[in-house]
């Protein structure tokens, strides 16, 4: 989980009001205040009224730091590379799809596909996310990228994933109450989910293994990277570590590399 | 030798080929041993001959181009079952296959099972008399072609003679002929620097597929069209800004509706950092691209890719020609997309369900002819171009194509016959004994990038040349004026709802 924040460099900070823009041209103005001759020096855009307004810091070539205070829009952070977002408020569908690194921290909720084929960078959810969240994730030698989800997910929570991990601390269910989610890793052949709180096996996709604490495969790196979470989940949202790592854990591992390997025939 | 099944059974399947070794002729240098990929023939120390594993062939003929005397030919070999129209030997012997193996049937290369062929029944019209032709060797002939959304309206500026209405990102093709996606992984690199560098020398594009970018292949970004498909696989920033157009692909005439599953074996480690993916893993490609599950998604997407790319470059979708294609196809022009690829029932692959290459779609030539009217019916078709791809065989078949309303076509299985493939349809193995769809170094290797981009060069000019003749002998001396001009078509032996689709009148007419 590298730390986004580390390669943004002091400087200015600039405001731009975003009501009644288009994502068109509030997305140029992003491009010239980051990648522009006169934006050198910028260290943060703030933007106000965002409203629905997509693909915002899509384009950006800089480490720089955009907070949004509103609704961004579909695809916030769509092949984003290494940049870092903060939303104060909720986000819609596609929140970093296909990114290559950077971190996003949301305020809030999130809609659909979040994390779909992201290949680098954190986002941190502090509520709830909707269907078919980390959907196609992959890593790559150092890059693997991770989704820290407050609350709990719906359907299809890392389908066909091929690497990086899902944190899902399930701060929202109620006492007894199970994570949302059905098809949990269905086709997943690589990467880890770790869901907090009661899941029931029919939840889960045929593709996955289940790992518990104290399980042969449940190792100490894993209450490591777990403990990174939350940490990072406290910093952002509040809240208390130990309280969070107290919950029940569960790991999700792909049990095959190459799960569809064996359906096929073919023949000289 | 089939493979997929755990548990070997007996197999009953009989060979395909017969492997005919003249003695007299041959001088026991084992060529033809060391350079088949299949393992079908090998040396014989005691009786010092060469002898063959018949069922692994699979009529590539490697042997054949490579034998200095040539000692060897491959015979196909059916064998006779009683006669029976139903149950022709496929039907029989792939019933066989699956009872031993429990799997889906996977092939290579496009539909072959000769569902009518339009090209095949439409044909072309010559100057006679009336208008004179003009002769390509001492006229101008234009034959250069512009990729891209053109705008509704042109407003001039006729003090200066200059354009003020804005256009957007256009491409530039020489030869209206681009070469198809095949990603790496299913491809050799060799095979793709080679499409790469053809494609720069004759001013077209080349696709990657949707294997991603390799870094040695850079230097041809301009003429480089890089593919987003449900995998993502390899698809950066740095992936998008290499590039000269970006395609999504949402569908592949081979395999209409269903994803692709590059299987692990193939991902050795330079397949693996291009597609940034762990080696060893199967590379699966959804079914859907699963941020695309309507027209306004698929907006959503067009658009990302161009706020990603600035705005400077055209973006492409790839879809295959089905049922409802005309009406899918404006959808995607209105969707923002600059141009729209169609690719045909006959469309290759290098791997397929062949239950669904052989079934599913319909041929290219229908889905053209009917998406081309529908845009213009609807006042729309200047806002995207259109490509054809999937079973575009020569340069007849090219021209037919601009006839009936393309801006140009891709060929991906005529660009492999360029450098060497014999259309064996063994591509899913990754044994190709031509070097061309593999990953083993040892076979990859027999691929020169040169001597395959020289090859592929060859072909476009050949064509060329060919499209400069036929334009000339209907009095024609610029492409554009054939576009989707069906005057110039005629067709043979089909029914009127054919002729209809088609928008072409009978022979004789």
């Amino acid at each position: 989980m590298a730390d986004a924040s580390a390669d943004i460099r002091q400087g200015r900070i600039v405001e731009v009001n975003a009501a009644g823009l288009y994502y068109k041209d509030l997305n140029a103005l992003l491009r010239k205040m980051a990648d522009g001759p006169d934006g050198q020096d910028v260290a943060k855009i703030v933007l106000r009224n965002v409203a629905g307004q997509r693909y915002i810091a899509t384009d950006l070539d800089r480490p720089i730091e955009v907070e949004i205070h509103g609704t961004p829009g579909n695809d916030l952070a769509a092949f984003m590379n290494g940049q870092r977002i903060v939303v104060y408020g909720n986000a819609q569908d596609g929140v970093g799809n296909t990114m290559n690194s950077g971190e996003v921290v949301i305020h809030g909720h999130s809609g659909d596909i979040m994390g779909m084929s992201m290949r680098g960078g954190t986002i941190y959810v502090r509520d709830y996310v909707g269907y078919r969240v980390g959907i196609h994730m992959k890593e790559y030698l150092d890059k693997v990228p991770a989704l820290v989800i407050g609350g709990t997910a719906q359907d299809f929570l890392g389908e066909y994933m091929a690497g990086g991990r899902i944190v899902v601390f399930g701060l929202d269910l109620g006492p007894g109450e199970c994570h949302h989610a059905n098809f949990i890793g269905t086709g997943m052949h690589n990467g880890a989910i770790y869901l907090r709180g009661p899941v029931r096996d029919y939840q889960l996709g045929k593709e996955v293994g289940v790992v518990r604490p104290g399980e042969g495969l449940w190792s100490p790196a894993d209450w490591d990277f777990l403990r990174k979470c939350a940490e990072g989940y406290v910093r952002h949202f509040g809240g208390e570590v130990e309280e969070i790592l107290r919950g029940e854990f569960i790991k999700l591992y792909a049990k095959y590399l190459r799960p569809y390997g064996p359906l096929y025939s073919w023949r000289n | 030798m089939i493979t997929g099944q755990s548990t070997r059974l007996r197999s009953y399947l009989p060979p395909r080929f017969l492997a005919r070794i003249m003695d007299d002729r041959c001088i026991r240098c084992q060529v033809c041993v060391r350079q088949c990929g299949w393992e079908a023939l090998y040396y014989d120390e005691r009786n010092d001959c060469i002898n063959s594993t018949e069922a692994n062939c699979t009529g590539c003929h490697r042997c054949v181009a490579l034998c200095p005397t040539h000692a060897i030919w491959i015979e196909e070999r059916p064998l006779q079952y009683r006669p029976n129209f139903n149950w022709r030997p496929e039907a029989i012997e792939d019933a066989m296959q699956q009872a031993e193996s429990g799997g889906i049937i996977l092939t290579g290369m496009g539909d072959d099972k000769g569902q009518t062929i339009y090209w095949d029944k439409l044909v072309l019209n010559a100057s006679q008399v009336t208008n004179p032709s003009i002769d390509p060797l001492r006229e101008p002939m234009e034959v250069r072609t512009y990729l891209g959304r053109r705008p509704d309206t042109l407003d001039i500026d006729y003090g200066s003679m200059k354009l003020r209405s804005p256009l957007g990102p256009l491409r530039t093709l020489e030869v209206p002929i681009m070469f198809s996606a095949i990603s790496y992984g299913a491809l050799a690199l060799q095979v793709q620097e080679g499409l790469a560098r053809a494609a720069t020398e004759m001013g077209t594009f080349w696709n990657t597929g949707e294997g991603g970018l390799h870094r040695s292949l850079y230097p041809y970004r301009d003429h480089t069209i890089v593919q987003v498909a449900s995998g993502r696989f390899g698809v950066s920033r740095e992936y998008l800004d290499n590039s000269g157009i970006v395609e999504i692909k949402i569908g592949q005439g081979a395999k209409p509706g269903i994803g692709g599953h590059l299987p692990g074996n193939k991902v050795t480690a330079e397949v693996a950092a291009t597609r940034m993916i762990p080696m060893g893993t199967d590379a699966l490609s959804p079914a859907p691209q699963h941020d695309i599950y309507s027209i306004e998604d698929l907006r959503m997407l067009i658009y990302a890719l161009k706020e990603a790319t600035n705005y400077t470059k055209p973006v492409s979708v790839k879809i295959a020609g089905v049922h409802h294609a005309a009406a899918i196809a404006s959808g995607i022009a209105r969707a923002g997309a600059d141009i729209i690829a169609v690719d045909g029932l006959r469309g290759s692959t290098g791997a397929a369900p062949k239950i669904i290459r052989d079934n599913v779609g319909i041929p290219i030539e229908l889905a053209l002819a009917s998406i081309d009217h529908r845009l213009r019916q609807e006042g729309i078709r200047n806002q995207v171009s259109l490509v054809c791809a999937g079973g575009i065989r020569n340069a007849g078949d090219v021209v037919k194509a601009i006839a009936l309303g393309a801006d140009a076509v891709y060929i991906a299985t005529a660009a492999l016959i360029a450098v060497g493939c014999h259309v064996c349809q063994g591509c899913p193995s990754g044994r190709c004994s031509w070097g061309i769809t593999t990953t083993d170094p040892h076979l990859a290797k027999r691929q020169n990038p040169d001597l395959a981009a020289r090859r592929l060069a060859n072909l476009l000019k050949g064509w060329e040349h060919e499209i400069k003749e036929m334009l000339g002998g209907m009095g024609i001396n610029s492409l554009e004026s054939l576009r989707g001009n069906r005057d110039h078509l005629r067709g043979v032996g089909l029914s009127d709802t054919e002729l209809q689709i088609l928008g072409v009148r009978h022979a004789g007419m």
